[in-house]
């Protein structure tokens, strides 16, 4: 220990001191956070607004297919994950298991905890027992896919549609039943950043081949468009969305906030996305595309069976990057088109009549923070993970 | 015989890759064109219904509001509040980016630092800072830093005396009335500098003697710098509280002072990362050899590994210095005159919108073609000379 701390932290008078200053500023900083979380902090404004927070005015009456879309989804998410391919022969003992997947989903847990804690009704520790359960048996149900017989003859791509079938059917439920209008809170910015994303993706790789392509004209389109929006600031296309998108588009559609929004989100992201993937393009070596060639395959299916799936897997990571990007970015469409995401709502709340001018600015902006941080270090993590599993740039 | 007819029968035209390469283009090329003419057939129409202008001829009507830290007047046109906003905007963006640049250097380093605290607390800022909205950090300073914390001016901090720190903003101690004096002396002095470099390290090269060019040349500069302190007499003025103002000193706005935090706080996280990943790009031979011929650990960093850094670091650099400018377009969320709120305003004001924010989107298309330009420029000065 003493040899420990010498070596890393005492090793000649200048590191000394540098540790002692440090020391003493890391923990202020802790001290003042712990006390402001445990004792000064006064969380019933977070207790009240729960529900404003996160789903915003979400109809209370449907609030039960917005938990059943989050069981669906869990239980699709354990049966997707157990089914990964793993080492048959390397046993692992379940404590390491456990330790593993806490330190992975540790953060997600304890937000999880700490959001049923704060609301503090039956339902809310309900729907936390569920979603466990949920993953649980989305698990035992991949594992039975691969143990029984019957079930592991199903051929995958059915059974993948069969496991997305039950979220996926939830979730569009949901949204034929609610009016858009009224969503709100986390789960307006969680939605955009999905279907921006979802919409943003075919759009990127079209762009991406278009740049690299052997076509002046298609070349030059795709480069223009990706060069221009990379140069413009997402605010002021917000904003111009805000105020113009209708004079674009024929005046029978009225576009909500959500459209406009998703809009220009689709289109910035596109832009950045189909510059990471012309990047995982310029990576493949120029012999796959030649070895394609030589097999007498056409361009299209050289680009689809060959290139691309190699150029994707191997810019995985740099695409959880925008994504995450993009899920931060969220955040604007509130400052620019008044729509009621999760900051906006977390800065209005201590405008409300019980907690105006009593500063508690801290409280709720510490809440959005949480949120925000811990969606997206948990995802980046992940990306990190999967670039290992993957074993992209090691052969 | 028969494939030797075939070879010499032309290939029928649906085949031939040439004319399909084309027809493909120009079906792209008529595709684009029908989608940009929908666009603005669709404009044309929905214009004609509302009756809006749609030219750039609002540039010349009286802009009729006032641009705070400016002797901007209500009667100036709005062409006028427009460069206002855009010098606004170059003034955050530049003092962000050297400062971004600064910390962010200093916290990629520390990230490496062989003591271990420093490096938890450094990965620590990282992770914690990139992980979140830049909004919610701008927000955060507006409203709870500079409007909630930070005391309002009849008891503001007044840390050493030199500073004046209220929710009216920020003071610091600066030069006044002699701002184009003080400038000449600085660019003498700094230029002497360079050329006492140039001509101890060239005479170094010839004799092989140490060359002490950077050290020589900070003397020469600060001798510079005190003898015109001394003749000229420029003067300095400490900020006090005179009111419900501050008198002296360099005032800073609020607003400017909270979006220059949050921009460098999110961009030196960024930074940093990018300043990590280029030292350990640097080849590990390199910081042995610099070992080997007993460089100090401050040595080796200077002049061993950052430059070499830096070279691999310049192009990802360039990318955060391009987010920053356009991040700085925030500033419309707390009330910062740059170029995006003065627009927003205009617009508010019945500027007509579309024109407005096409211009706006023009000035930052250009701002981001000139730092690109300028980034590749010290890209290919800084690139390795290869055969």
């Amino acid at each position: 220990m003493i040899v420990w701390l010498k070596r890393n932290m005492f090793r000649s008078v200048g590191d000394s001191i540098i540790s002692v200053v440090v020391a003493a500023l890391a923990g202020w900083v802790v001290w003042q956070l712990l006390q402001f979380v445990f004792i000064t902090g006064r969380w019933e404004i977070i207790q009240v607004n729960l529900k404003l927070l996160l789903v915003g005015r979400f109809p209370e009456e449907l609030m039960w297919m917005l938990g059943t879309s989050i069981l669906a989804l869990s239980f699709w998410i354990g049966a997707v994950a157990s089914s990964s391919k793993r080492d048959p022969d390397k046993k692992t003992s379940l404590i390491k298991t456990g330790f593993g997947l806490l330190s992975r989903f540790g953060l997600i847990i304890a937000l999880g905890a700490i959001i049923i804690a704060l609301a503090g009704t039956l339902d809310a520790v309900l729907l936390g027992i569920g979603t466990v359960a949920a993953i649980a048996l989305g698990r035992l149900v991949g594992l039975a896919r691969r143990r029984i017989a019957v079930l592991a003859k199903i051929p995958w791509l059915i059974w993948q549609i069969l496991l997305v079938a039950l979220p996926l059917v939830m979730i569009v439920q949901t949204l034929l039943v609610s009016d858009l209008s009224e969503w709100g809170g986390f789960l307006i910015n969680v939605y955009i950043a999905i279907l921006s994303i979802a919409l943003a993706f075919p759009l990127g790789v079209f762009l991406a081949l278009g740049r690299r392509s052997s076509l002046p004209i298609v070349r030059l389109v795709c480069t223009s468009y990706i060069e221009l929006v990379r140069g413009a600031p997402l605010f002021v296309l917000l904003l111009l969305a805000g105020v113009a998108l209708e004079f674009f588009i024929p005046s029978e559609i009225a576009p909500g906030a959500i459209f406009r929004a998703v809009t220009v989100f689709t289109m910035f992201t596109a832009a950045y996305l189909a510059e990471i993937i012309r990047g995982g393009l310029q990576s493949i070596s120029k012999g796959q595309t030649e070895a394609g060639k030589a097999l007498g395959l056409s361009t299209v299916k050289i680009i689809f069976l060959i290139t691309l799936p190699q150029a994707l897997r191997n810019v995985i990571p740099a695409q959880i990057g925008q994504f995450i990007s993009l899920f931060k970015d969220t955040t604007l469409a509130g400052a620019a088109l008044s729509m009621l995401e999760l900051l906006k709502i977390g800065e209005a709340i201590t405008k409300q009549d019980d907690y105006l001018g009593q500063g508690l600015v801290y409280e709720s902006l510490g809440f959005v923070a949480l949120l925000f941080w811990v969606g997206s270090y948990v995802m980046s993590r992940e990306s990190q993970r999967l670039e290992r599993k993957l074993g992209v740039g090691i052969r | 015989m028969g494939s030797l007819s075939s070879t010499s029968s032309r290939v029928p035209l649906w085949r031939d890759v040439r004319v399909l390469r084309w027809a493909f283009q120009l079906l792209v090329l008529a595709g684009v064109f029908a989608f940009i003419f929908w666009l603005y057939n669709n404009y044309q129409v929905n214009i004609s219904k509302s009756q809006i202008q749609t030219d750039l001829t609002f540039l010349d009507n009286p802009a009729s509001f006032t641009i705070p830290g400016n002797d901007f007047d209500q009667s100036q046109p709005v062409r006028d509040a427009l460069v206002q906003g855009f010098l606004n905007t170059l003034r955050v963006a530049f003092v962000g980016i050297l400062l971004a640049t600064l910390l962010g250097t200093l916290v990629g380093i520390a990230r490496l630092s062989g003591n271990f605290l420093l490096r938890a607390v450094a990965t620590a800022y990282v992770e914690v800072v990139r992980n979140l909205p830049l909004l919610l950090l701008l927000t955060f300073m507006n409203l709870a830093v500079v409007l909630q914390t930070f005391p309002r001016i009849e008891d503001a901090w007044l840390p050493l005396d030199l500073f004046v720190i209220s929710n009216r903003g920020l003071a610091l101690p600066w030069f006044e009335g002699s701002g184009y004096v003080l400038l000449g002396v600085v660019v003498v002095a700094l230029l002497a500098m360079w050329l006492t470099v140039k001509i101890r390290n060239a005479q170094a090269d010839k004799n092989g003697k140490p060359a002490y060019g950077l050290r020589i040349g900070v003397l020469i500069a600060v001798v510079i710098i005190a003898s015109g302190w001394l003749l000229l007499g420029f003067n300095w003025t400490l900020p006090f509280v005179e009111g419900r103002g501050t008198v002296g000193g360099l005032r800073l706005d609020p607003s400017f002072f909270a979006l220059l935090v949050a921009l460098v706080v999110y961009t030196s996280s960024h930074i940093a990362e990018i300043v990590r990943g280029s030292i350990l790009a640097v080849p590990k031979g390199q910081g042995e050899a610099a070992d080997a011929i007993a460089l100090s650990s401050g040595q080796k960093m200077r002049l061993i590994i950052l430059p070499q850094a830096f070279r691999v670091a310049m192009p990802a650099l360039g990318n955060q210095y391009l987010n920053l400018i356009k991040n700085s377009s925030l500033g419309a969320t707390i009330s910062y005159f740059e170029l995006t709120q003065v627009a927003q305003i205009t617009v508010g004001n019945g500027s007509p919108a579309v024109p407005a924010f096409t211009l706006t989107l023009l000035v930052y298309l250009a701002i981001s073609l000139v730092t690109s330009l300028v980034v590749n420029y010290f890209n290919r000065k800084l690139a390795l000379v290869e055969r």
